[in-house]
């Protein structure tokens, strides 16, 4: 365990590729290392000089979470036999020949495989027999995924795309070698890496001792790469490709190569520095006077406290409701630099008027904006475009976060348009960058939101059967896309809709339902127990999915399964894995979100309430989420897969180690 | 009953509407009117001069069988019908004892040299009470036992008995007859007395449950709660949820009053009782009605809320009065004991009519709008009733003090 741990956490990112090596080739890579990046580099300079435009969409692709086989060493008899299913993947096919392509053909891998193996020494034993069963590594996942479908899938894909891989060989080489001969930041460079890890012979670990000097050795040599960053991609053939693809190895950098060196040391930051954003960052308590002072210094609007408090929540913003709006209203013509995009700035005030709600809505408006901000940035004179770009976006995201507090899955997807900023090269031109950027959020929403709904659609419809009665609680999109496509399908199945205030989102979703022809029972989540004894499966949508399995879901959620669980119904939670998250949780109150319960329609002639805020007694709470512990979940349809909620730490972490997040 | 009198017969016409209209709603409200309409039927009814008692249970039962047809969800209607019978039972044979010592006073007297044994004859009246009070009641662990001790001598004494009490039988009959009325009338009055004054009896019990700085949850209104709680406030300061309790949002207007009050008063969403329940000390609520077998009928809600209670742990404590309390075991409680309200209580009428003209192919639209749960026993922690606290297991027992067998079913 704890080797396979240590291995883990140092070469990361590149044990990605391990799973596309063929097996055949990781018996030579020990000795032939060095011969074959000789090779690699005869390959790749030709080319290096030119990078073209043609090179963006790789980079596009390289990230691509599912690529990444399991890291850990797996038992060998396991072989995959899942060939026949066809590929499901959400996978973009261009994306994944270029992002992922290296290890396709045997030759192509060869070359890789033979790139200087850096971090050798990092590596653990099992490590390499890791490396050499490409194809027990997807065998592992299923371990780990406790689903086979799961494990399945992401096989599958990734043979599909090998296959595909194969007829256009050529033009992918050519393409990775455009974006790794470039002087890269560290994301870049793990998907060939991973290349060499899977390729490389076995050495041992590197002391603790030799790796501080190392990275002290590093550090000196940090500042002089600075200097010589444009050099350096000319310098010294074989060892500068070899560098550039494989970031240098523990090996070479014995060998007090200088270029290696900085690599290396580049490569080790990036990973200390992805270690620690591993763990979520603590999340702002509003009963921390002073952090609470400085950030209404820097907000753009001020919120007016609510007098009626309630005190368990003082950890959390209660504001007036709406107080903001006029001031926002007022400022939107305003023009400074600091202001938020006008695109960000109506996303806004879209959240907070509530015209736009859901997970997935809130997400991907949230990007369009950043996209349009994008388009319109430039950077400023004396500014590098990472930095000031990063501040922008950061400001952005703040002034959003007064609006409404964001949920999670936007963290998760702001964390993934920042890493890109950071590690987007020096060297490219503004405009480059720019449309790096924009294509990668494009990919984000087709990849990590459509391509991953159309699959837990494709899974989950699989769980209804003629004569089910499937109760869903308010209006979650998925569940609704799920529901729509089953009754296409032809399938005969009665939807009961459970309701609740504050929202009675479920109307909405009991309008399109009855439009699509749809029969639909209706009721409040209080009669969710008298409803329950005729319905025969619960499917319900997450807000987030919290890595000790529990279900951080719209209010009322956690006591729809409670109900279900006890009468024995199962519950499927449908969920993207983008929405997945390290953080862990146990009750509701810690963290959550709070809104006004006075503004919330109500049956007519509810007047019983009014008034209510001449009693200095009285307080209205209004929680919009709640966590649904792990034991009422029988089982998550991710696009990964149909998992048990244990496996979600297994997903996180074997998924999103990716640079996608 | 057929020389009823006409007025009577209104005034039963009437409430049988509004129980029908759902006019009178609520355990309290119907179980009160209840009483005093049978009182009325007592009053005005003319006992036939043989075996009063049992005209007298047959007016009540009939009139009973109607109430309790007309709204069959307010179980505190029957439980009140069965309460007056039982009265109506035990007067007959408390009255019956009476004469019958009178009659064994003068047996005695007669008799009193022939006996040695001068402890006999007194033991011989209890001992006919209380095999008198056998016949009528379900054993009781107190009969029981009473009665296990003496058996022998009780048939010795009521065979030597015979005799007197024809006599005197035959001379008192109409001081008899009025007599039962008017014992018969009091004991509803003690019945009414006690509805009445159930919450201020529960509500004292509230010390000894709440102490400082608890948070409590519950949910919608009762009027028991607000009482239970105004009067533990009088000596603590201490916290509650409220959650609103869909579809009539009662828990708004017992947030108003707890707010009044002076007690910190948080209403959340009845979606929030899962989220708020682990910061909870303890959950109280009103019943509709308490079951023989320990289980509750409540508003709906309070399923989700007690199961949200076990999970976390946290106490579930119900307060009912004893005129809940039902001698009737529950069978499909879901259904047999539950109305379904309207649907524009959940969703507003033009709504549904818009949703319906907008749809496809003319599907079902179904509401549900169920106005109780029923809680099984296993998930209640403790009652408190006016006769005390009491595990959901001993309510069968309480049952057989209050109720006598023969009225479970009012056929």
């Amino acid at each position: 365990m704890d080797s396979r741990r240590g291995s883990r956490f140092v070469i990361d990112p590149k044990i990605r590729q391990v799973g596309f090596v063929p097996a055949g080739c990781e018996s030579e890579n020990p000795n032939a290392s060095s011969a074959v990046a000789a090779i690699a580099n005869v390959d790749v300079n030709p080319t290096s000089d030119s990078p073209s435009p043609v090179m963006i969409p790789p980079r596009l692709a390289d990230p691509l979470p599912r690529a990444a086989p399991l890291p850990v060493p797996s038992p060998p008899p396991r072989k995959h036999t899942s060939v026949e299913i066809p590929l499901q993947g959400s996978y973009n096919p261009t994306d994944s020949v270029l992002g992922t392509s290296p290890p396709f053909s045997p030759a192509s891998n060869g070359r890789y495989a033979g790139v200087p193996s850096s971090e050798g020494p990092d590596l653990s034993p099992s490590f390499v027999s890791r490396a050499s069963s490409a194809m027990e590594g997807m065998s592992l996942r299923e371990d780990h995924l406790g689903s086979p479908s799961a494990s399945r899938f992401a096989t599958v894909g990734e043979y599909a795309m090998f296959k595909q891989q194969q007829p256009q060989q050529p033009a992918t080489a050519v393409t990775k070698v455009y974006a790794s001969s470039l002087p890269q930041e560290p994301v870049q460079s793990f998907a060939p890496v991973g290349k060499e890890d899977s390729s490389k012979p076995l050495k041992e670990r590197t002391t603790k001792a030799e790796r501080r000097a190392k990275q002290e050795a590093d550090r000196e040599a940090k500042r002089i790469a600075k200097e010589s960053a444009g050099a350096k991609v000319v310098e010294g053939e074989a060892r500068a490709s070899s560098n550039v693809v494989g970031k240098a190895s523990r090996a070479q950098s014995q060998k007090k190569d200088s270029a290696s060196e900085k690599r290396l040391s580049a490569v080790e930051k990036a990973s200390e520095k992805e270690k620690k954003k591993e763990i979520p960052a603590p999340r702002m308590q509003f009963d921390d006077q002073s952090r609470v002072a400085k950030a209404k210094k820097r907000a753009l609007i001020e919120q007016t406290e609510t007098k009626h408090r309630v005190e368990l929540f003082r950890h959390l913003p209660q504001f007036v409701y709406g107080a903001q709006l006029p001031s926002l209203e007022a400022k939107f013509f305003h023009d400074d630099a600091m202001h938020p995009h006008p695109a960000v700035y109506q996303v806004g005030l879209q959240y907070l008027t509530g015209d736009i709600t859901g997970g997935n809505a809130r997400c991907i408006a949230m990007l369009s904006a950043f996209k349009e901000l994008i388009k319109d940035y430039c950077t400023p004179r004396e500014r590098t475009l990472i930095r000031d770009l990063t501040a922008r976006v950061n400001n952005n995201v703040s002034f959003l976060t007064t609006c409404r507090p964001l949920c999670i899955s936007m963290g998760n997807a702001i964390r993934f348009l920042k890493t890109r900023i950071a590690k987007l090269q020096l060297t490219l031109s503004e405009s480059d960058a720019k449309s790096l950027i924009i294509a990668e959020i494009d990919r984000f929403m087709q990849e990590k939101i459509n391509y991953a709904d159309n699959e837990i659609t494709k899974l989950a419809v699989t769980k209804i059967k003629d004569g089910d009665v499937i109760l869903t609680y308010g209006s979650s999109c998925v569940v609704e896309t799920i529901i729509l496509h089953a009754f296409s399908l032809g399938k005969k199945f009665r939807v009961v809709i459970v309701d609740s205030r504050p929202k009675l989102e479920g109307k909405g979703l009991l309008r399109r339902l009855l439009g699509r022809g749809i029969s639909c029972t209706y009721s409040h989540i209080n009669a969710v127990t008298y409803i329950i004894q005729e319905v025969n499966k619960v499917f319900l949508g997450a807000s987030s999915i919290l890595s000790n399995g529990t279900v951080y879901s719209r209010v009322g959620s956690a006591s729809v399964a409670m109900v279900a669980n006890a009468f024995h119904v199962p519950v499927m939670i449908c969920c993207e894995t983008y929405k997945f998250h390290e953080r862990v949780q146990l009750d509701s109150i810690c963290f959550n979100e709070l809104d006004a319960l006075v503004k919330i329609p109500g049956r007519k002639g509810l007047s019983e309430l009014e008034g209510w805020s001449q009693s200095s007694h009285l307080k209205l709470l209004n929680l919009m989420y709640d966590v649904m512990p792990a034991d009422y979940v029988s089982m998550i349809i991710t696009e990964l897969g149909m998992v048990p909620p244990t496996s979600v730490p297994v997903i996180l972490r074997e998924y999103r180690k990716d640079p996608i997040l | 009953m057929a020389r009823a009198m006409p007025e009577l017969q209104l005034a039963i016409s009437d409430f049988l509407l509004k129980l029908q209209r759902r006019q009178i709603e609520g355990s309290f409200d119907s179980a009160k009117h209840t009483v005093l309409l049978l009182r009325q039927v007592i009053v005005q009814h003319r006992a036939s001069h043989s075996g009063q008692a049992s005209s007298f249970i047959d007016a009540v039962k009939t009139v009973g069988a109607r109430l309790v047809a007309a709204s069959p969800i307010e179980l505190a209607v029957g439980n009140v019908v069965r309460r007056v019978l039982h009265i109506i039972r035990e007067e007959e044979v408390s009255i019956a004892n009476n004469t019958e010592d009178e009659g064994e006073t003068t047996f005695d007297s007669d008799d009193n040299n022939n006996s040695d044994d001068d402890g006999l004859p007194v033991l011989s009246a209890a001992v006919l009470a209380a095999a008198n009070r056998n016949v009528l009641r379900a054993p009781s662990l107190h009969n029981l036992l009473e009665s296990a001790v003496i058996p022998a001598v009780a048939i010795v004494s009521s065979s030597s008995a015979g005799d007197s009490e024809e006599r005197s039988r035959s001379s008192e009959k109409n001081s008899k007859g009025w007599k039962l009325k008017h014992s018969i009338i009091e004991g509803i009055n003690e019945l009414l007395e006690d509805i009445n004054n159930n919450h201020a009896q529960i509500a004292e019990q509230a010390l000894e449950h709440i102490h400082q700085n608890e948070v409590i949850l519950t949910l919608g209104h009762s009027r028991t709660l607000l009482q239970f709680l105004r009067e533990a406030k009088k000596k603590r300061s201490f916290e509650v949820f409220v959650a609103e309790g869909a579809p009539r949002y009662l828990g708004h207007t017992l947030a108003k009053e707890l707010a009044a009050l002076n007690l910190q008063t948080t209403l959340i969403t009845d979606s929030a009782v899962f989220a708020m329940m682990s910061r909870v000390d303890m959950v109280i609520i009103g019943a509709h009605a308490v079951m023989a077998n320990g289980g509750v009928i409540a508003p709906t809600g309070l399923h989700m809320v007690a199961l949200a209670a076990r999970r976390h742990a946290v106490p579930f404590v119900v307060l009912a009065g004893m005129y809940k309390l039902c001698p009737l075991y529950p069978h499909n409680p879901y259904v047999l004991v539950n109305e379904m309200k309207s649907l524009s209580q959940i969703l507003e009428h033009e709504e549904s009519m818009e949703y319906i003209d907008a749809a496809l192919n003319v599907p079902d639209l179904l509401a549900m709008n169920p106005s109780f749960d029923y809680i099984p026993p296993e998930l209640v922690s403790l009652f408190i009733t006016d006769m005390g606290g009491h595990n959901p297991s001993y309510i069968y027992r309480l049952v057989a003090e209050y109720y006598s067998p023969e009225d479970h079913s009012l056929e």
